[in-house]
This record gives structure tokens, sequence and C-alpha cells, in this order.
């Protein structure tokens, strides 16, 4: 609420966008203005954004698409068979990452996951087997069913999957357990020592892990991504703190599994330990629970989904239901392992994308000075990449906080209408696969997500029927920018 | 005494932060302790100790939150516990001299909040002037939009959000503005005091300073509210938001109302307004000869009991022309409004458009002349080309050109003037100027009209003297 009045009490302060003229005239008269570096929003798009402004549902629907992201309280609950708790994955599906994809169409390390995964559940007894059954493979993504999965992100059924529950009570979601780097399935290798990997983490590490938790109780899980942001991960591209977090939580109750032998106890604590993305996983299926819980908002432009099948980089938002707008995956500019080089990379792929979906990853890169390599070596270039995503943000996250940032919240919750609007599109920290199948990682870096998706979601939205029937459904909201969220802070005296 | 003992489950935040908070709160008046922290063994225990009742703290542990609180009475209590969530909340920003470079803002929201403002001021071209405006709003700022080419349904969305929020929307197409002193868009230097200007003019508002200034007469505060403001479809949304905060304003003893020609029904509408006000209304709306700016400006110096100063005029010879048709170039729309009503007093119907036979009155800061170009005022360019065009036409007996000084405008205007000006009196075309300028204006006034002079030009600061002078040539009455 403004007030007229009060603008003539005193010398006005100005924010400028557009000519430089008229803010160097405002500084002639030493007045007090700030300039915006302004562009024109991203082609194709002006028509839209200008619907979207004057509707004046899009503000409150946005409030309450981020509240609701934010509101999650992800805790792990247990660790299970896919099988037993993923819905509609029957023996004969596989799920994978990204928007949905044919297998004609499948880049080199998802065929390569998805063959490496036909292998494993023993659909097919060798490669020509594999290749003959796969075009007839019923495909489904990860994000159909309320699971995601790193890289390729092929989930079958024999798979253990973490089930991350929302101690607030909006859901559940699902990820598999992290094999670790190298030759592993998610970049698309699909060898003997894979499968073997698999067989061992569906024999030993899923039924010990869930015993772990079962005796431990719920694993508050937002507590750990927090403190370990103050431990310098980014919770993508570096995860150490936060699974030595993990460990550390859960390692009493690990050690007391009594009904497992002693060797596989400290062999699941030394499988764990020895591969700092082990939590990677976890956090995945922390924004999915989040994510979800804002799914559906009418009229929000909430961006609920960024995943790649190594194929299409697709985003949904939180108000055109379930569409995917895509567009081709980009390449990632990255740091590449031994003698691989960019022409080694398969374009973009993989459902990680959902850190950054919610205040992680690229996001909080200002957290984690230790992996600045991949964004030029500065110091001062990662800490620009997440104050520029405060651009295209709707939220500071409440709990994940950024202490060279004077604690600051991270950015979250974007905006598709503030990414077309200012052409700032989401950075992303990701991990690169080989391009053929069978040859694993190489590399790491970054990657933008692709301006289309945006204008073509956001040209979706603008679409949809006008006209609210009942004025009633569009919220209002308290204007208290100062403290959006406080009520989550509540507690009883 | 009061005791408070809150635990919100699985909300982490470091040690560090949460002591500074515990301390923030116990150096809070009328608190005498106070304990914000997670609930570790040892933190319940620390509370135990400080004498809290941790009964309902059970089964509390190390990812919840302890928020304790010993007060006076109640209300601080409360207030203590509010405190607690804002601290949590709040989002500090880094301290200046931030050992990184902060990059550019890319919205007008953001760059708002860098400083605090409370204004903003929106130039950008005008298919993208809507949704910046819109944001604007939508962050609680005033917003003058000094971009054209908006469209109606655009303007009106705007002015229709502003009204719900109370806030002001000045434009589209806004040139000028004076808030509490400071100039926004194109305005001339003038002193404080007690004059306030509102209205869907922006060189209207000009004139107006500039004749204040010449009689010593200060401007607190002109709010231009956009071209189309008092057209039937806008309904003066603005303008009589803007009359009403003036209105309430202590500081105002004045208030001018002006315009180009409006709606009539909106006319009538704003006359009911300006019937309300408390503070004395001096309507300069224009659409007929007899309302001139200039005698709006003389009526508002004599409500102030000012005595009125002439507005200056400059010129040594005068000028006489070769019998020929009045063209006018301005830049200023309100300017050349003006002038055309005085004109077609005398000389009747006139043209808008160049390039026709007979008399024409053109404004080159019209939308159709500045789409994906700069304004005259800033890129003289267009006009000078124009007139150039018209000195050589044969038909022209008089030409009036306006020239605009003050911030944001060009530099030094009179450069290319002067020579189409020299050429102008070689052809016996004789040259009216309108110099909308005050005394303070960067350019140098005075300056600028010495050199039309020289050049042959006779130079008027009211724009309605001059447009009567180039209409008493037209008709070959001559002399001065």
């Amino acid at each position: 609420m403004g007030d007229l009045n009060s603008l003539l009490d005193q010398e006005p302060v100005v924010a400028a966008a557009g000519v430089d003229l008229l803010a160097d005239a405002i500084e002639t008269q030493a007045g007090r203005v700030a300039r915006t570096d302004w562009r024109p929003s991203a082609p194709g798009a002006e028509h839209a954004l200008a619907i979207l402004a004057a509707d004046g549902r899009a503000r409150p629907a946005n409030r309450d698409a981020v509240e609701r992201l934010l509101a999650v309280r992800p805790q792990l609950v247990d660790v299970v068979p896919a099988h037993s708790i993923v819905p509609d994955l029957s023996e004969g599906t596989l799920l994978h990452a990204g928007p949905p994809i044919e297998w004609a169409d499948c880049s080199g390390p998802l065929r390569g996951a998805l063959t490496g995964a036909m292998l494993y559940e023993g659909l097919a007894g060798n490669l020509e087997e594999a290749a003959a059954l796969a075009p007839s493979i019923l495909l489904s993504p990860c994000h159909h069913h309320g699971a995601v999965g790193p890289m390729a992100g092929v989930v079958s059924a024999s798979m253990p999957v973490v089930v991350v529950e929302d101690a607030a009570g909006s859901g559940v979601a699902y990820a598999t357990l992290n094999e670790g780097l190298g030759k592993v399935l998610r970049y698309g290798a699909y060898g003997p020592e894979v499968i073997e990997r698999l067989e061992w983490m569906e024999r030993v590490l899923g039924p010990t892990l869930g015993d772990a938790i079962r005796r431990h109780g719920p694993v508050d899980l937002g507590t750990i991504i927090s403190q370990a942001l103050q431990m310098g991960d980014d919770g993508h591209n570096r995860n150490r703190a936060a699974t030595s977090l993990f460990l550390r939580q859960v390692g009493a109750d690990l050690i007391a599994s009594e009904s497992v032998p002693v060797t596989d106890r400290s062999d699941v604590f030394r499988f764990i330990d020895s591969n700092d993305h082990f939590m990677l996983n976890l956090i995945m299926a922390s924004g999915k629970l989040a994510v979800d819980a804002a799914a559906g908002v009418d009229g929000a432009s909430l961006v609920t989904t960024m995943a790649r099948n190594g194929t299409e980089f697709g985003v949904r938002l939180s108000g055109t239901g379930d569409t995917w707008f895509t567009a081709p995956a980009p390449i990632v500019d990255g740091l590449y392992l031994g003698s691989y080089t960019a022409a080694d990379a398969n374009p973009d792929i993989g459902d990680s994308a959902i850190t950054e979906t919610v205040g992680l990853g690229g996001f909080a890169m200002a957290a984690a000075p230790a992996i600045v390599g991949f964004v030029g070596g500065t110091a001062d270039g990662a800490i620009r990449r997440t104050l520029e995503m405060y651009e295209i943000t709707l939220a500071e996250h409440p709990s994940y906080r950024i202490p060279i940032l004077e604690d600051r919240g991270t950015p979250t919750g974007i905006d598709a209408t503030r990414v077309v609007r200012t052409g700032v599109v989401p950075q992303i920290n990701t991990g690169v696969a080989g391009r053929e199948p069978g040859v694993g990682m190489v590399g790491a870096g970054l990657v933008q997500a692709p301006m289309e998706c945006f204008v073509e979601a956001v040209r979706s939205l603008a679409a949809r029927p006008s006209a609210p029937t009942a004025a009633e459904d569009f919220r209002p909201w308290p204007d208290d920018d100062a403290a959006p969220y406080r009520d989550e802070i509540g507690g009883s005296t | 005494m009061i005791d408070i003992v809150d635990v919100v489950t699985r909300r982490y935040h470091d040690s560090v932060r949460l002591m500074q908070v515990s301390r923030s709160i116990a150096d809070m008046n009328g608190v005498q302790a106070s304990m914000v922290a997670m609930g570790t063994d040892l933190n319940l225990e620390l509370l135990s100790e400080m004498g809290f009742d941790t009964g309902h703290t059970t089964g509390s542990g190390a990812d919840d939150l302890l928020i304790a609180v010993r007060a006076d009475d109640q209300a601080t209590a409360d207030l203590a516990r509010a405190e607690v969530d804002r601290l949590l909340t709040a989002a500090p920003r880094p301290a200046a001299g931030a050992p990184f470079t902060p990059p550019p803002p890319h919205t007008v929201e953001s760059a708002a909040d860098s400083v605090g403002a409370n204004l903003a001021l929106i130039s950008v071209p005008g298919p993208h002037a809507f949704v910046e405006a819109m944001a604007a709003l939508e962050h609680g700022m005033h917003v003058m939009v000094f971009s054209d080419n908006v469209s109606v349904e655009h303007e009106l969305a705007l002015k229709t959000k502003a009204a719900t929020e109370d806030l002001l929307v000045m434009g589209p197409d806004c040139g000028t503005a004076i808030v509490h002193g400071l100039g926004l868009g194109f305005s001339n230097v003038v002193e404080p005091g007690p004059v306030a200007i509102t209205g869907a003019s922006g060189t209207g508002i000009q004139q107006l300073c500039c004749l204040f200034d010449a009689s010593g007469v200060g401007v607190r505060h002109a709010l231009g509210t956009g071209t189309r403001d008092l057209s039937a479809e806008i309904g003066a949304r603005s303008t009589l938001a803007a009359l009403d905060a003036l209105d309430a304003d202590p500081e105002v003893e004045v208030i001018v109302l002006v315009s180009k020609p409006p709606d009539p029904s909106v006319a009538e509408s704003v006359g009911d307004a300006v019937s309300a006000c408390r503070t004395p209304v001096v309507n300069a709306m224009l659409g007929s000869a007899d309302v001139t700016l200039e005698a709006a400006a003389r009526q508002a110096v004599e409500v102030l009991g000012k005595p009125w100063v002439e507005p200056p005029t400059w010129r040594t010879e005068i000028a006489t022309s070769r019998s020929g048709a009045l063209r006018g170039l301005f830049s200023g729309g309100t300017l050349r409004a003006e002038a055309k009503a005085i004109a077609e007093e005398g000389l009747g119907q006139l043209a808008d458009e160049p390039g026709v036979p007979g008399h024409w009155l053109c404004d080159f800061g019209d939308d159709r002349y500045t789409r994906g170009r700069a304004h005259p005022m800033i890129d003289p360019a267009i006009r000078l080309d124009a007139l150039a065009a018209t000195i050589d036409d044969s038909e022209t007996g008089v030409v009036v050109v306006d020239v605009v000084l003050g911030h944001a405008a060009h530099p030094d205007p009179a450069s290319g003037l002067v020579p189409l000006v020299e050429d102008a009196r070689n052809w016996g075309v004789a040259v009216i100027v309108s110099l909308c300028g005050s005394r303070g204006d960067p350019q140098g006034r005075d300056d600028q009209a010495r050199r039309l002079m020289e050049a042959g030009a006779e130079v008027y600061q009211s724009n309605a003297a001059a447009a009567g002078r180039a209409v008493q040539l037209t008709e070959g009455v001559g002399g001065g």
C-alpha cells in the first residue's frame, strides 16, 4: 500500500530503468537515483508478459506457490525396494530423468543406463537382447512418479529407493541411492562392475541403511542441508559436508544393525564415506517433495521442474499443470576429467537441476568457494552468480543461508516471468556424461537453462483462460514483504 | 514477570546467529533473560538452569529451535517473541565495501531495493514500459512513465492499479515532473516555492515553470500525468489523484491545472474536483485562445499577491517577412496546442502535418515521430531537417519554432538552429522562437536567446507571445 501524500513530503529516491540521460539529470541535481541494467525481454514473450502483468492473480498465486514450497520439511524415513512403493512402476517399466522421451530419441548415456537396467533386472540376458527389447520397454519420467534421478536417472523395480516424507504433511518423494563416481549406471555405464554394484546395493546397502534409518527415526534432511551450506556445499556439485553430516547422524544406528553381518555394516559405512555425492540423491528427493507441494497453483509462474533427459531440457510451471516446455538440451561449459574434452560430452542430462529449482546448486554457489573452479576460478564470480539469481526468484529461503552474504537466505522459487523479462536464465551446476554409452562421467561444470523453455511456458500461462469465476478463489496476501513466511515459525507457549 | 518458552520443530539456525539473536532480545527494554538456541541436551540444561519451565520441551532435539524469553510483562514478552521471528527472517544485506562486486540490478524493483527508492522512472521502449511500470507498482512505488507508445488499455490498467494502492502514475508519455524540488525528465531549473502544477502536459508545465521563474516565484511540485490523462478513456485518473494530493500539501499555496485540450466531459468532472479544493486552483486547460499559459501564470502570481514580471523577449530588429503561410515546428505538444489555438483565431483552420499547402503547425515530439528514436528535445535532427525543408519551401512566410531548455534537453539547441535562422533571414522568411527556459537552466538561457536573436530571430519566453507575433507577421501587419 502506497501513500500518495507521502510522495510529496520529501525529495523522492528514484529507481530508473531506461535512458541514462534521465538518471544523469537526477545526479546533476544531487538527487538519489539507482540505475537498472535494463534489457529487453526475451523475443516472443512481450505480449504474454503484458497479459500476465495485467492479471492481478499472478502475484498472490506465486506467493501461495512459493509459500508451499518453503513450508516443506523433508525427512528421510526409510529405504525400500522401488517396486514396493513407487507408484506405477511395474517390472517392465523403466523411469528416466527429464521430460518424456522415446527410445529412438535417447542419447548415448541414457541408452547405456537403460541397457544396464535391463541387464540388472534380468529383462535381457546380454547386450543383443537388450538392444532388441529396448524399443518396446515402457519409458516414463521419474518426475511423473514422485521420483527424481541424477544424470540418466534410471529407476527400475528392484532398486532400493529412499523414502522422503514431509514432516509438514504434504507428501512423499523417492530417489535411488547414489552409486558413486566413475563407471556408474547414471552416467550411462553398464559393464559388469556396474551391474555387480547395483546388485550389492539391492542386497546389502538398501536393507542395511533402511534398518538403520528405522532404528534412528526420521532424519531431518533440511537441517543437514542448512548446515552443509555453512560448510561449503552447494547441494549439487559439492555434497561432501552433507554426506559427512548424514553419516555422522546415522552412524551409530548403522553400527547397531545386529541382524547384518559386521563386514556388510562396515562396507556400507565405507561406501557412503567414500562417495562425496551420497547425499545428492537425498537432497534431490527433498527438492522433489518441495516442488510437488508447490504444483498446481492456478496462475502461478513458479518453476516446479527443470529436468533434462540428455536430448531435451524441460520445464514445468506450477500454473500450467503437467505440460512440459522443452528445448534442445545445451552442452555444459565445464572442466573435463583426464583427456576428455567437450567433444566427448553429452548434452545436459539429469533431474538434478531440482536442486537449483529449490534454491541450491548454482543458486547457492556463493556458499561453495571450494568449487569456484566451475565459474572461472574466482570467489567473486561465484557470489555474483548467486546474487544474480535473486533477480529471478520469488523468495529467500528461511533455512538455507549463505554465511558470506551475511546469512542471507538462498534465492528460491524461480519465477518464469522474471526469467523472460530480465533475460537472466537459471544457472545450473552439473556433472557431464560421456556422449557414448558405457563411458560414464567425463567432467563437471555449469549450464544455462535454455530461454526458449521459459518463453514457451510463459506464453502458455498467458494463454490460459482468464477471468476467474469466483473472486474468493484468489487469496489476497497481506502486504508484508519483510517477513512473508513468518507463519511457519509457529510454536506454542 | 512472564516466561515464554517456544519450541519450533525442525528449524535450524547456526549457533552464532542464534547467540546474536539471544543477545539482541536480552538487550530489549523490559526483557530480563532470553535464550534462542537449538534444542540440544546442553541447551535444554542451560534453559533449566536459567529457571525456565522446560516441561513441554521434552522430546525436542537438536533439530528443533528453542525460544525462551523472560520479561516484565506479557506485552514485552510478546514483543520480544515477535522480534525473534523478525530477526530470524530478516534478510540482511551485505554492508557497503563487501569483498565482492554485486551484479547490477536487472529490474527496477531490485534497483529500488538497493537505495530504498519510492519512485520509479521508466523510459524503456514503449512496448516494454507497461510490464516495468506494473512491476514497480506491485513493488509499492510511485511511477513516472516517460516512455510513449504505450496502449490506452495498458495506461488504464496502470492507473486503475495505482488507485487501489494509493500510488501515483505519471504518464505514459509524461515528459516532465518536479517532485519536492527534484526535476524528473525534461525539467527546468526552478527555485523552491509555493506553486504546484499538475496536468496532462509536459511542455505546458515547463512553460509555466519558466514564466513563474521570470516573476521570481518558485515551484514546489509539478506532477505531469501523461498526454492522454484527460481523454474520455482515461478520465483524468492521475490528474484527479494528483490534485487531491497537492491540495493536501500544506506548503502549496496555489495550484495550476494545465492540459492540452481535454475531453469536454472529463473537463467537467475535473472542474468539479477543482471546486472541492481548499487551495486556490488556476485553470490552464487549453482549447480556446483566451486560455493561455501566460495568463494562467499571471493569475497564479496574483493569487500569491506577488508582482507579475513580464516574460522577457529578445529582439534587436523587427522581422519582416515575405508573404506566405505560417509554419510551426514544435517539439512540445502543449506549446503547439497553445500556438494553434491562438493562430486559429486569426488564420482559421490549420493543418497538423508538414508538407501540405497553407498554414500548419506540427508537433515533432508526437508518438509517430519518436517511434524507435529519441525525442527531438534530445536529438533535434528530425526537426532540423524538416525546418530546412520548410525554409526552402517558397510558400513559407513565417516560421515559429520552440526551443526547450532544462535538464535532459539538448545541451546546446541554438547551435543547430543558428545556421538555419540565418538562411531563413536571407530568404526573407521570419523566424519566431518560443524559448522555454529559466534563468538557472544549464544551457544558459540568455546566451541561447542572444545567439538566436543575432542570427535574425525574434525570441520570446512566452509561447503565447511568440504565437501571437507569428500570426501578426503572417497577416502582414508587421511592425512591433
